[in-house]
């Protein structure tokens, strides 16, 4: 579904503060496969996405999605067929706007935006009915405004806009780190329910070890740009944290420093 | 009580003039508040159609006028989100860029006269004479435009396009993770905006039976002063409410102006009345703050029982 061939990405090329953020980079995952990754920071987790969705332009390598080349196509088209949920949840929704509206522009994705009425009565039934499935009571709430919503609520309500017409790709970039462990259980809970059901190519990003080992079909490990390790299907099985921490050390020949994949 | 009646006449007018500055104060809506872009095209766009208004006025064409005033504002807008948006320039040096080429362009459309007078021209407000004598007629006519405006805007905003227009402002990450350019939109958002500018200013021309090459200058602040004050007294909750605000922000803003005028200011001193409300609506959120801060300082050093350092 997605191949990444060699992709490299540096910022701020030939000055002092010249950072290699992705270091010839492949990667390819086959249809309803799930992915978490894990890395330290600045291990080129957020770029990998980034240059995948079209925010960053990338400087080498190509990036195939479902066999079309889109290396080159500008953000707007990439999101035609890529969803992503960011971690800040503020970024997912449009604030002044109520529920039933942010869902009628994420249902029209893809789609021309005429002067058709935005929402017909049709879409509201379709919106109550997905808003039900998250269990937040969000579907008797549809013509509040978003801004009004936690920030659990707004992340969840996120995942649904990202998912409600079917992506081919769905990228999440440690959408639960910002909020608090309980919320957090239930939106990854969300996460694998929907990406099951609707059988989504999914890349995850993480900052939680656990939930990487617990969630996806396979997990890869980032290092300076590059992939140290992946752990496909069967290899995932008895993997323990303790395990992932040890041949982490071993294969990046640093400490892990980042306390945060540790905690939780 | 001849004053009170000569109050009362102008109050009429005034009344009527903001009713067509109000028109103004919803294409500064748009690009203030549904794009989030404070745009200083106003200023020329608001002479461009009053010029183009006026030229077309002279050759007996009112009605095409007003429909030529508008595109030409659209146009206007266009340019400037292009400057924005493709060449990346800030909106605010964007806005600025196009008033000043906007003031060469006026006046090549006005045929290098810095004004033209629309005495015994046929004007669009000429066929009320016809069907109704009646000293209210201009007023009933206006609020129809007025309406009609509002009520298009209204169901535009409500449409598949106008969510997404919304939703730029709102979070243009997020429109461009669904899939839509957010340059399309700010080139449409900018442009509709114009577009209704320039039609209040073609309305202002044929009202007032000039236009004049000056005309526009400040008119962002006055269409930034109504959207304040409108949201502010007649509230946000919705989106239809919220335009009415605005509309209503306008006429009053006129009629406080008219008043202050009528008890005698000077009217040299309008430019600086303008920027004064502007500056303390804007600064509302900050006093305010400042305010509550102030007050919580004061409680808490009242409480605190501690020994200092």
């Amino acid at each position: 579904m997605l191949k990444v061939e060699n992709i490299s990405k540096t910022f701020y090329k030939g000055s002092i503060n010249e950072k290699i953020a992705l270091n010839n980079l492949s990667l390819t995952l086959g249809e309803g496969e799930f992915v978490t990754v894990i890395g330290g920071n600045g291990a080129g987790k957020s770029t990998l996405l980034n240059c995948i969705s079209g925010v960053y332009e990338i400087d080498a390598g190509r990036i195939f999605l479902d066999g079309t080349d889109i290396s080159y196509s500008p953000e707007h088209k990439r999101s035609k067929y890529i969803s992503r949920v960011f971690q800040d949840p503020l970024m997912g929704t449009a604030f002044d706007m109520t529920i039933e509206e942010n869902l009628a522009i994420a249902y029209a994705k893809g789609k021309p935006k005429g002067l058709r009425p935005g929402i017909s009565k049709a879409d509201i039934a379709l919106f109550r009915e997905k808003l039900a499935l998250l269990e937040l009571g969000l579907e008797d709430r549809v013509k509040e405004k978003v801004g009004r919503l936690s920030g659990g609520e707004r992340q969840a309500l996120t995942l649904l806009m990202a998912t409600i017409v079917k992506p081919k790709l769905l990228l999440l970039d440690e959408h639960t780190a910002a909020l608090d462990p309980v919320i957090a259980k239930r939106v990854l809970q969300l996460t694998d329910k929907i990406v099951e059901e609707e059988k989504i190519c999914t890349i995850m990003i993480t900052h939680n070890m656990k939930a990487a080992l617990d969630h996806g079909t396979r997990t890869i490990m980032m290092h300076e740009g590059k992939i140290i390790m992946d752990l496909d299907g069967k290899d995932k099985e008895g993997v323990t944290v303790e395990w992932l921490i040890e041949q982490f050390n071993r294969k990046s020949g640093t400490e892990l420093d980042n306390d945060r994949m540790l905690l939780g | 009580m001849p004053l009170l009646m000569s109050l009362a006449t102008t109050l009429q007018g005034s009344l009527e003039l903001g009713i067509i500055y109000a028109i103004m104060a919803l294409g500064v809506f748009i690009s203030y508040r549904t794009l989030n872009i404070p745009d200083l095209t106003v200023d020329g766009s608001f002479t461009l159609g009053a010029a183009v208004s006026a030229v077309l006025a002279s050759i007996s064409q009112p009605f095409t006028g007003l429909a030529l005033a508008f595109i030409s504002g659209c146009i206007a807008g266009t340019f400037t989100a292009m400057l924005t948006t493709k060449l990346k320039i800030q909106p605010l040096l964007s806005g600025i860029l196009m008033m000043l080429a906007l003031y060469s362009i006026n006046l090549k459309v006005m045929g290098n006269k810095p004004n033209i007078p629309l005495l015994n021209k046929p004007l669009i407000f000429d066929f009320l004479q016809g069907i109704n004598s009646g000293k209210y007629a201009k007023l009933v006519f206006l609020v129809v435009i007025l309406a009609i405006v509002l009520a298009l805007l209204f169901f535009f905003l409500k449409t598949k396009l106008g969510f997404v227009l919304r939703a730029t402002g709102d979070n243009e990450k997020m429109v461009r993770a669904l899939g839509v350019s957010t340059d399309v939109m700010i080139i449409i958002g900018l442009a509709i905006s114009n577009g209704l500018v320039a039609l209040s200013g073609a309305m202002i021309a044929q009202y007032q039976s000039f236009a004049d090459v000056s005309m526009g200058i400040g008119m962002v602040v006055i269409g930034l002063a109504s959207v304040i004050i409108g949201e502010v007294i007649f509230g946000v909750k919705t989106l239809m409410r919220r335009l009415i605000a605005v509309a209503l922000g306008a006429i009053l803003y006129r009629l406080v102006i008219t008043i202050a005028l009528w008890l005698g200011m000077p009217p040299t001193d309008l430019k600086l009345v303008s920027a004064v409300i502007v500056t303390v609506a804007l600064s509302m959120t900050a006093i305010k703050e400042k305010v509550l801060s102030f007050k919580l300082r004061c409680a808490n050093s009242g409480r605190y029982k501690g020994e200092r350092m």
